[in-house]
């Protein structure tokens, strides 16, 4: 099956790194760090990783507020060489198919969301598609590089993407795929916590924008092989407790229906959601 | 070589007694041939060349209709499933489990997918419970207790297992039926067994046990691996189970692990009832407690109950001290994809993607291939591909099965924000 876990016959220390970018306008426009030097330190990071082995291979998918879609393959051959000379070749790649990402996710807002609060990012399809180009990874041939996803978010967990993102979670460590999160927002975010939590990947909240790169570069940028070595940041208490569907609270005891598993504070007759 | 006769020196006694063991009178070099058939993984082309069999096609032919057959058996995808799950395997233990006819042996075999089947059952059904009962010799014997984590099963059935005598089907349902009479009514009960033997050695009127397990509503499965049998094709056409009966060992497999998705709810328990559980909070690093579990001190790590306040190593598990369940929220979330299950993908069929009506991109949306072959001379003839009925975005056969079987969100759904038709309360 494509989906047990791989055999270990990783080319030695080759990765491959799949980023998902948080684009979502409503975060930045309201985040003090301004987007485009966030998108030049984590251009430089990309860059990075390309420097360090040759075979290695980045893949960035934007994550927009109404849709996501892959904007870089360092590996297709569908690049064309840097235009004016003035930058790298995977910076005018990027940042040009990033303006029609940007352009097109515009066109598709509504405003239909809830006056003051920010609609998140499509975290799940973001994730659902890095984790499939990963199985296309895996089926290149036995020595396939080792993959690892990055996400790189700012805006707050959308809820209604609880089960997908779960999903994705679990799928992810099926095929022993960590799942690293660098998060920026302001509060933690519960879902990328318990992502790296269960996937084995890292989460880390960086606490200084203006030094964004040395965290990427000293955290993130080394492969799976390196990390045995390395002293990582450590996950503090995961919070994994459930919330009631009633009042949205963590709760410590609660009833959960045994044919849908929606979890109540207080003890019911009937399960609301069945009926 | 081979049949060397007189007194074999000391330090060559085990090499000799192994030559004589597997000699059937084959030389080495044809004894290599026994097992691996290397020729029979090739098939001529049209042209009369030799070609090695093309693996992928006949796997996605297989699972296409694999998914077909199962599409028109549900009538919707809203079909209520017993996420809750009591299940014992029995595995027969009789003399026709040390057949060699499955290599190694029938026994080796099971062995080792059910070691498969019940990492793979916790992982689909993390709040239900296993437990393992042998027969042999006529009788049926308890080898572990249902139990939620797969440790001491597997190390169970890692120990040795001699096979002996005659299987007994009645006495092996009786324990069964015995020990499923304890567990509380929500939960649901089933049996798989795992039948080596063409007969059952019973004390009494196997029928009646039947009818017994029926009012139960104990659902029996049986997994023959020798021939079908009537009565166990009448135990699960009474109990609502299936039955099939294993070709070879990946056949077999296949079959075992068909088992492991939960099965749709016998209407009785559809009703829903509200157990109580717990969700017990990680114990702070440096905290010294004795665990419930192995009775040692231990330090950090570990969960406290929330009602009795003990520490417990590992989740899901019932606290010893109060009988609570304690599980965490990724527990439960590993079964909501049983309960919002994505629909299966349409297929594309090839003349209709050169059709210029549709604007198909010929790239997969989920892993960026292309769809159009690249074969020696095939040009741009366009491959099978599939499509969602929801987002209409267009994925490779590969991606299809990567996310029925293994991710259950379809990529495009959950990338476009207006195509969310459903919306999980939460």
């Amino acid at each position: 099956m494509t989906t047990s876990a791989p055999s270990k016959n990783y080319a030695d220390d080759v990765s491959l790194l799949v980023v998902t970018l948080d684009t979502n306008p409503f975060f930045w426009s309201s985040f003090p760090f301004h987007f485009s030097e966030f998108l030049s330190q984590v251009l430089a990071f990309l860059n990075s990783i390309l420097l360090l082995g040759q075979l290695n291979q980045v893949v960035v998918i934007a994550t927009g507020c109404n849709s996501c879609s892959y904007v870089y393959d360092s590996a297709s051959d569908k690049n064309h060489a840097s235009t004016n000379g003035t930058m790298p070749a995977i910076y005018s790649n990027l940042l040009h198919n990033l303006d029609e990402f940007v352009a097109k996710d515009q066109q598709l807002t509504t405003p239909h969301h809830k006056p003051g609060t920010i609609p998140s990012s499509l975290l799940s399809g973001a994730l659902s598609m890095a984790l499939c180009y990963i199985q296309r990874a895996f089926r290149s041939g036995p020595m396939h590089p080792q993959p690892r996803i990055l996400c790189l978010q700012g805006s707050t967990d959308g809820p209604e993407q609880y089960v997908a993102i779960m999903n994705a979670i679990f799928s992810a460590q099926r095929s022993v795929v960590p799942v690293d999160s660098c998060f920026i927002g302001s509060n933690n975010s519960a879902f990328l916590q318990q992502a790296s939590y269960i996937t084995g990947g890292i989460y880390y909240r960086p606490p200084q924008m203006e030094g964004l790169f040395q965290y990427l570069s000293t955290v993130f940028a080394t492969d799976l092989h390196s990390r045995e070595f390395l002293r990582l940041p450590k996950s503090l208490g995961v919070d994994f407790r459930a919330s009631c569907f009633c009042h949205k609270q963590t709760i410590d005891m609660g009833y959960v229906c045994s044919v849908c598993l929606s979890i109540f504070c207080e003890h019911h007759d009937k399960c609301s959601t069945c009926r | 070589m081979n049949n060397i006769a007189g007194k074999p020196l000391n330090g060559d006694l085990e090499d000799d007694d192994e030559d004589e063991a597997n000699d059937d009178g084959l030389e080495a070099w044809e004894r290599a041939y026994t097992e691996d058939r290397s020729w029979e993984s090739l098939q001529e082309d049209e042209s009369g060349l030799l070609r090695p069999i093309d693996t992928t096609a006949i796997h996605h032919a297989q699972y296409r209709r694999r998914l077909r057959a199962l599409a028109s058996n549900a009538a919707t995808a809203r079909i209520q499933k017993g996420l809750i799950r009591y299940l014992y395997i029995v595995v027969d233990l009789s003399k026709a489990a040390s057949e060699r006819d499955f290599r190694p042996s029938r026994m080796a075999v099971i062995a080792k997918q059910v070691e498969l089947f019940i990492r793979e059952f916790f992982d689909q059904n993390p709040l239900s419970h296993v437990g393992l009962v042998t027969t042999k010799d006529g009788v049926a014997n308890c080898l572990t207790d249902l139990g939620g984590s797969p440790e001491s099963h597997i190390k169970a059935l890692m120990g040795k297992l001699e096979c002996s005598g005659d299987a007994s089907l009645q006495n092996a349902l009786e324990l069964v039926h015995s020990n499923l009479n304890q567990i509380p009514s929500y939960g649901h009960r089933e049996v798989l067994i795992l039948y080596s033997a063409l007969s059952t050695c019973d004390p009494g009127d196997l029928m009646e046990t039947i009818q017994k397990c029926k009012k139960s509503k104990i659902r029996c499965s049986v997994i023959g691996l020798a021939a079908e049998m009537f009565i166990c094709k009448h135990l699960c056409q009474e109990t609502g189970g299936t039955y099939s009966v294993a070709l070879d060992e990946s056949h077999f497999k296949e079959l075992i692990l068909e088992h492991s998705p939960p099965p749709p709810a016998i209407a009785e328990y559809a009703t829903a009832n509200l157990i109580k559980m717990g969700f017990p909070q990680r114990a702070a690093e440096g905290s010294v407690a004795i665990c419930t579990c192995h009775e040692e001190a231990k330090t950090g790590g570990g969960y406290t109950c929330p009602r009795c306040k003990v520490r417990v190593c590992e989740l899901p598990t019932e606290c010893r001290v109060c009988g609570l369940t304690l599980i965490s929220s990724p527990h439960l979330a590993r079964s909501y994809h049983h309960l919002f299950p994505i629909v299966p993908f349409a297929e594309i069929s090839p003349s209709s993607q050169n059709d210029p009506n549709h604007s198909f991109p010929n790239t997969c949306f989920g892993c960026q291939q292309s769809l159009l072959s690249q074969g020696f001379g095939a040009g741009n003839k366009a491959e099978l591909s599939v499509s969602c009925p929801k987002c209409k975005q267009q994925f490779c056969l590969d991606c299809d099965m990567y996310i029925h079987e293994s991710l259950h969100n379809c990529p495009g759904c959950e990338s476009f924000r207006h195509s969310k038709s459903v919306t999980i309360a939460q």
